[in-house]
């Protein structure tokens, strides 16, 4: 419930000494921790991961006051007596962060539900208050989900509003940290940013699962405007709750990962923080609860805070404002607003092309947003299975609108989808002709097949021809039939050759398979 | 110390000497050890109220959370100028590259 930038205490650990238990050397006992992140039992143990992801709102102003959100500013340009908690000033909610905040709970199929503000009480400079003003037992989200690609469902807690907290940089110490720093630098400009905290349940079971919910949650993100979600700026920002058990036992003791800054470095401290904790059980020794701070440089997690200083923020309503009800039309309007999310958008795709919902090349048209393009050529009539292949590979990945891919008409692909799966051309001359009207910005593909020379071979002649490249190429037939199947090669590429790029190269693979066993 | 319908201990059930000593580096306050009493008997003094409302049948009584009739204050997201960053911070004890400058920032423990 903490923010990324709650009272952090002094961190020991910087420059850690010799390997321990409780600071293993990475890459030495450690390589044998998960490689794909797939497995379901590490050594036996069972992973369980929870995550706590903030989201700065793409709102113009902060939460409570009208100074500008927005990143990247000159230091302290963006604030005003709320911002500063200057004696006397007042906070108002801004609607649209409400309304964002909706957004994102509907997306998550949360109840939306009449909530209140609380305090939570602490001193740190960035926060000069003395405490941010945040949702407590009244959460405006409750009880949601989020299904991953592959279709396991992952629970969502809670998706509550509350401030961001101002920046701090430390000097004098090592490696800008808090530790043995001399003083520290604030700005306030992030202070009071709009922040939605989405709490998933402990359903996530291996680090794979938990880059996959943070990908599908930034991509719902953005399909509902709710923020940029770019955690290099940290508009997104990840924290991990992380604990192992055996199967059929309690869950074990939970440390909280923080400092996180990417979907790579978090399925990395996952895969760090399961391994640690295992061989502290596996040595008889007790995982402590406590909040632990992922070093990216030594790719280790060090303690930041155990239980003992646990959190006492003392919560209470906040008495300057007052409770927020949405109404059942304020929540309707939103759900009637909706944008497609991306999991619909994927078993849309899927269905129309055949391909898997969670495959490769539904995944990156639909993030690419190029499936309403794909769905295009199927409704012109072309083949939906190969619109996608080409849409995959051949269109611009960057939604760059003056590509001249984008001016393609949907019509001239669904053209050459039809003159190969016809059997007309092959699947290379198809990707020739394809990279022609993307470079061109359209084209006739007939047009463009002829104006080539294209046509396949029909079976007789490919057939005809393949048994000549066996008789011309002796040494490397007797070589394949002798088992050796790198020989294959050189004869495909004669037969490729030989037909100046007519045969299709499956065809051939297949005839000559099937000349070697007969 | 929310109120809730449990049945009404005493007052050292209240609030505890250890509580105060608690509440009070919470808070950042420096209580010496003669203050320590008398503070922990005012404050155990003014939770013999909330006593009295624990006392009430209150089953079916919805928790007020604001005195006001009022809910949904908006205001409109609309940007309006910032400070004037030099003014602000000549205010400050210190400031340093157009920012606040703060001592070594140390936790509760610290």
């Amino acid at each position: 419930m903490s923010s990324t930038t709650a009272p952090a205490t002094a961190t020991p650990g910087a420059g850690a000494g010799a390997p321990s238990v409780n600071n293993p050397t990475p890459g030495n006992v450690y390589t044998a921790g998960p490689k794909t992140g797939n497995e379901i039992l590490i050594d036996g143990y069972e992973l369980v991961v929870g995550l706590e992801v903030h989201v700065e709102l793409a709102t113009k102003t902060k939460l409570f006051s009208g100074s500008a959100n927005r990143f990247g500013d000159e230091p302290n340009t963006n604030i005003d007596p709320v911002t500063l908690g200057l004696p006397g000033a007042l906070p108002v909610l801004n609607r649209q962060a409400v309304e964002l905040a909706m957004y994102i709970g509907t997306a998550l199929n949360c109840t939306i539900q009449p909530c209140a503000f609380h305090r939570k009480n602490y001193f740190y400079p960035d926060m000069p208050k003395a405490y941010q003003i945040s949702q407590y037992d009244q959460p405006l989200n409750v009880n949601g989900s989020l299904e991953l690609p592959g279709g396991k469902i992952i629970g969502v807690e809670r998706a509550h509003l509350e401030e961001d907290t101002g920046k701090s940089t430390h000097f004098g110490g090592t490696g800008g940290r808090i530790h043995g720093s001399t003083h520290s630098l604030i700005d306030f400009n992030r202070a009071g940013v709009p922040l939605v905290e989405i709490v998933s349940r402990p359903d996530i079971r291996t680090s794979e699962e938990a880059r996959q919910y943070v990908t599908e949650l930034r991509a719902i993100l953005l399909a509902v405007g709710a923020s940029d979600a770019k955690m290099e700026e940290g508009s997104m920002r990840c924290d991990a709750n992380v604990s192992v058990h055996k199967p059929g036992e309690p869950y074990g003791t939970r440390c909280e990962i923080k400092n996180v800054n990417s979907i790579r470095s978090l399925g990395k401290a996952i895969d760090y923080e399961a391994r640690r904790q295992i061989d502290l059980i596996e040595t008889g020794e007790k995982v402590r609860q406590e909040t632990r701070h992922w070093d990216e440089n030594d790719g280790r997690t060090h303690t930041l805070r155990t239980k003992e200083d646990a959190d006492d923020y003392r919560y209470f309503l906040e008495p300057d404002l007052v409770p927020l009800v949405p109404s059942e039309s304020w929540i309707k309007d939103i759900q009637d607003s909706m944008p497609m999310l991306p999991t619909a958008r994927r078993k849309r795709l899927a269905a129309a092309t055949g391909a898997p919902a969670d495959g490769e090349a539904v995944m990156v048209v639909v993030e690419r947003g190029q499936d309403d393009y794909v769905l295009s050529v199927a409704e012109a009539g072309g083949d939906g299975a190969r619109a996608l292949i080409y849409v995959k590979e051949a269109f611009a990945p960057t939604g760059d609108d003056t590509a001249p891919a984008d001016a393609v008409l949907p019509g001239d692909i669904a053209a050459l989808t039809n003159l190969e799966t016809s059997g007309k051309i092959t699947a290379t001359q198809a990707k020739t002709i394809l990279a022609e009207i993307v470079a061109n910005g359209g084209g006739d593909a007939a047009a463009i097949a002829t104006a080539k020379g294209f046509e396949a071979m029909d079976t007789g002649a490919l057939e005809a021809m393949v048994d000549q490249v066996i008789a011309d190429n002796a040494a490397a037939w007797a070589k394949y039939i002798g088992g050796e199947d790198k020989a294959m090669g050189a004869l495909v590429g004669a037969a490729m050759k030989a037909s100046q790029g007519k045969a299709d190269g499956k065809l051939v693979t297949a005839l000559l398979q099937a000349k070697r066993t007969t | 110390m929310s109120g809730g319908t449990s049945s009404i201990g005493d007052v050292s059930e209240r609030i505890t000497a250890a509580d105060v000593v608690k509440v009070a580096k919470l808070a950042r306050l420096d209580i010496t050890p003669e203050n320590l009493e008398r503070t922990t008997a005012q404050l155990a003094g003014m939770l013999e109220h909330f006593a009295d409302i624990d006392a009430l049948d209150l089953d079916g009584v919805e928790p007020m959370t604001q005195p006001y009739p009022l809910q949904n204050v908006f205001r409109e997201d609309v940007v309006l100028p910032s400070l004037d960053r030099a003014e602000v911070l000549a205010a400050a004890p210190a400031a340093e590259d157009g920012r606040f400058r703060v001592p070594p920032i140390m936790g509760l423990d610290g």
